[in-house]
């Protein structure tokens, strides 16, 4: 199942529906998540975008169906999707504040080891720790309490979190907001890198970011998909514009 | 943290490894003095009288580094332990009752409030051995059935608090409600030897003493270990958000039902050591106001320190005999007093002083003092 299954994973989500007390902030939603591309997920505010990808993480119950490798991740518990190699940031970021950055990421790399190696100290730093301390560029700040990092400082950890759980699916909830330019530049660049093998999902408001490295989008309004296509696709569509009404000229605009 | 330079931080390299090692082995070195004080000191100094306290101190503190490890790591509040202290202090108080009747004998209570007969759950108790192998069986097997249902439930916080502490109200109302079968509220009393050994010995005495305090010490270094393991990390990133440990593929609930039960065994252990040298084991002993005492030490000392839990039971079990028995009416106020400026000023504990006064003294703190200060409520 593992080698006829590279370059084809995928996510198939069909009939997903959310249900808060009679409020359905999810509604009958059909969408297809495939590896190897980058997938823009956006809609205004309230659009229903977070609870999705909480539904798909366990966070909160959905009816429908999700399957991923023939199983269907609605219904199971939260660790037991994890283990199964799909991760997600949070859209405000989520550190243990207590501990060093190297202990963020020592728990993250946990995923992947026996029990019983948890009663041991860890003598030295895993190599996957390692290099996604270079990659996220706080080598200088791996022993210092992660309550102490900045906010997108902490965006990064959690993106090295995905990372060094080696996640084949990621969920990236707003993880670019409150970064820097060159920071976003960073995080699209090494999120164009990793995703020929993964399946990666990016909820994001910034225009100009998911033009620049989205390769399909789905537009959420309302608990619906209000459409899907490129960038070229979405960005001529007048029902985009109307949904996006304040911020019509955005969506269009071409530099 | 505020001596804490950047350059100290820079690599994972020379410097900030020699304050690990300082962070690390220096808790050694802590419970290496605390050893010698009570293993060393205590017997050669103290009259048997006061170092058969010390013992029942020690005993209490075994309870408290469990609680530490549970509440202080593991943001457990676990008002209950009174029940686990009483597995231990029980198990070992039938078999020297047992053994106080002799081969085939009956303990004398029975005769006395029943008809006679010993119920027939008593009878491998009589085994030293399987007493032993109770002490530790009993509270593990209780602890986690217990733990489980508790903790997949997700219940936290105040409810964790109050279910664990109506267990011990439970569980001293039923040994006081079975007269013929536990002692009731007279608990168990006059034994005469422990596996074979006269307690009124004054050797004995002593033994007891030292095993009272070598296995507190044992303890200690096994709540250190726990501490700088993988574990002892996992659990802290549980105990300050549960939800994000899950979503690294983490069970919460298993996470903390280790520590679940490592405190009750502890505790377990701790009241079987008691019973010999308190020369009884009563349901007041066992109930939630003795639950709340093992509490009150902990956060007294501090309960996420490694030596605030077993120094701060030591103290207040000194405070309990030594200064009630001067300031019968005034203890209880004094007492009173000191937990409300403590949970006002120190919520930590008073081992939340030592950073401070650490960072005074010339040299660097280590990053481990973040785990011990700046903690947020349970
Ligand atoms: N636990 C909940 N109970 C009730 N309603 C909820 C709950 N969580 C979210 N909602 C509602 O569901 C709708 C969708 O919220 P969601 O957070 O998924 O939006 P979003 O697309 O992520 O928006 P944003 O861009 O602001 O993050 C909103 O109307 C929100 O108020
Ligand atoms: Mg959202």
């Amino acid at each position: 199942m593992t080698a006829s299954l590279i370059g084809q994973d995928y996510i198939e989500i069909r009939g997903l529906t959310v249900d808060f007390d009679g409020f359905k902030a999810i509604d009958g939603v059909d969408l297809t998540l495939m590896q190897g591309r980058l997938h823009f997920l956006i809609g205004p505010n309230g659009a229903g975008k977070t609870t999705l990808v909480d539904a798909l993480t366990g966070l909160v119950q959905g009816s429908g169906e999700a399957r991923f490798r023939n199983k269907n991740l609605l219904g199971m518990r939260a660790h037991r999707i994890v283990q199964l190699g799909i991760g997600r940031t949070f859209q405000t970021a989520t550190v243990f504040e207590q501990l060093t950055v190297l202990q963020n990421l020592d728990i993250a790399a946990g995923v992947h080891r026996k029990g019983s190696r948890l009663l041991f100290a860890r003598r030295a730093v895993p190599e996957r720790v390692a290099q996604t301390l270079e990659t996220i560029g706080l080598q200088a700040l791996a022993n210092r309490p992660a309550g102490i990092l900045a906010h997108g400082q902490k965006q990064w950890l959690e993106v090295g979190m995905l990372l060094v759980q080696d996640a084949q699916v990621m969920f990236l909830d707003e993880t670019v907001a409150g970064m820097s330019a060159d920071e976003r530049e960073e995080t699209g660049d090494l999120l164009e890198r990793i995703v020929p093998d993964r399946t990666i999902v990016v909820i994001e408001h910034d225009m100009e970011f998911m033009r620049r490295y989205a390769d399909f989008v789905t537009v959420m309004h309302a608990g619906k998909v209000l459409a899907e296509g490129t960038v070229a696709e979405i960005q001529a569509d007048p029902q985009v514009h109307e949904v996006y009404l304040g911020t019509a000229a955005e969506v269009g605009a071409d530099e | 943290m505020t001596t804490t330079t950047a350059t100290a931080t820079t690599t994972a390299s020379s410097r900030p490894k020699a304050a690990q090692l300082l962070g690390t082995y220096g808790s050694l070195v802590a419970i290496a003095l605390v050893a010698l004080v009570l293993l060393v000191w205590a017997p050669n100094s103290l009259s048997p009288f006061r170092l058969g306290n010390l013992g029942k101190y020690c005993s209490w503190a075994m309870a408290a580094v469990g609680i530490g490890l549970a509440w202080g790591r593991g943001g457990m509040l676990v008002m209950g332990q009174g029940v686990f202290f009483g597995l231990g202090g029980y198990t070992m108080a039938m078999h020297m009752k047992l053994e106080a009747a002799g081969p085939g004998g009956i303990p004398d209570f029975m005769t006395l409030y029943g008809d006679g007969t010993m119920p027939g759950w008593w009878a491998p108790f009589r085994s030293a051995p399987f007493t032993l192998f109770a002490i530790i069986a009993l509270p593990a097997a209780v602890s986690f059935l217990l733990g489980y249902a508790i903790l997949k439930r997700r219940v936290k916080g105040a409810y964790f608090a109050i279910l664990t502490q109506a267990l011990a109200v439970a569980f001293a109302t039923l040994l006081i409600a079975t007269i013929k079968q536990t002692g009731g509220f007279n608990g168990l009393n006059t034994f005469s030897t422990v596996f074979g050994h006269n307690l009124y010995d004054p050797g004995v005495k002593k033994g007891l003493y030292l095993v009272s305090a070598a296995l507190l010490i044992v303890f200690l270094v096994i709540v250190w270990q726990f501490n700088r393991s993988r574990y002892g990390e996992l659990l802290i990133a549980t105990r300050d958000a549960e939800e994000r440990v899950r979503f690294l593929g983490y069970d919460p609930a298993n996470v903390k039902l280790v520590a679940f039960v490592a405190a009750a065994i502890m505790a377990s252990i701790g009241g079987a050591i008691f019973a010999p040298i308190a020369g009884i084991i009563s349901p007041s002993n066992v109930d939630a106001a003795a639950s709340v005492m093992m509490i009150a030490g902990v956060a007294l000392g501090g309960r996420s320190a490694l030596l605030g839990p077993a120094l701060g039971a030591i103290a207040v079990g000194f405070g309990q005999s030594t200064l009630s028995e001067r300031f019968p009416t005034g203890w209880t106020y004094f007492q009173g007093g000191l937990f409300i400026v403590v949970i006002m000023f120190l919520p930590a504990g008073l081992a939340s002083l030592w950073p401070k006064v650490k960072s005074l003294l010339p040299g660097r703190m280590s990053p481990q003092a973040a785990l011990v200060d700046g903690e947020n409520g349970a």
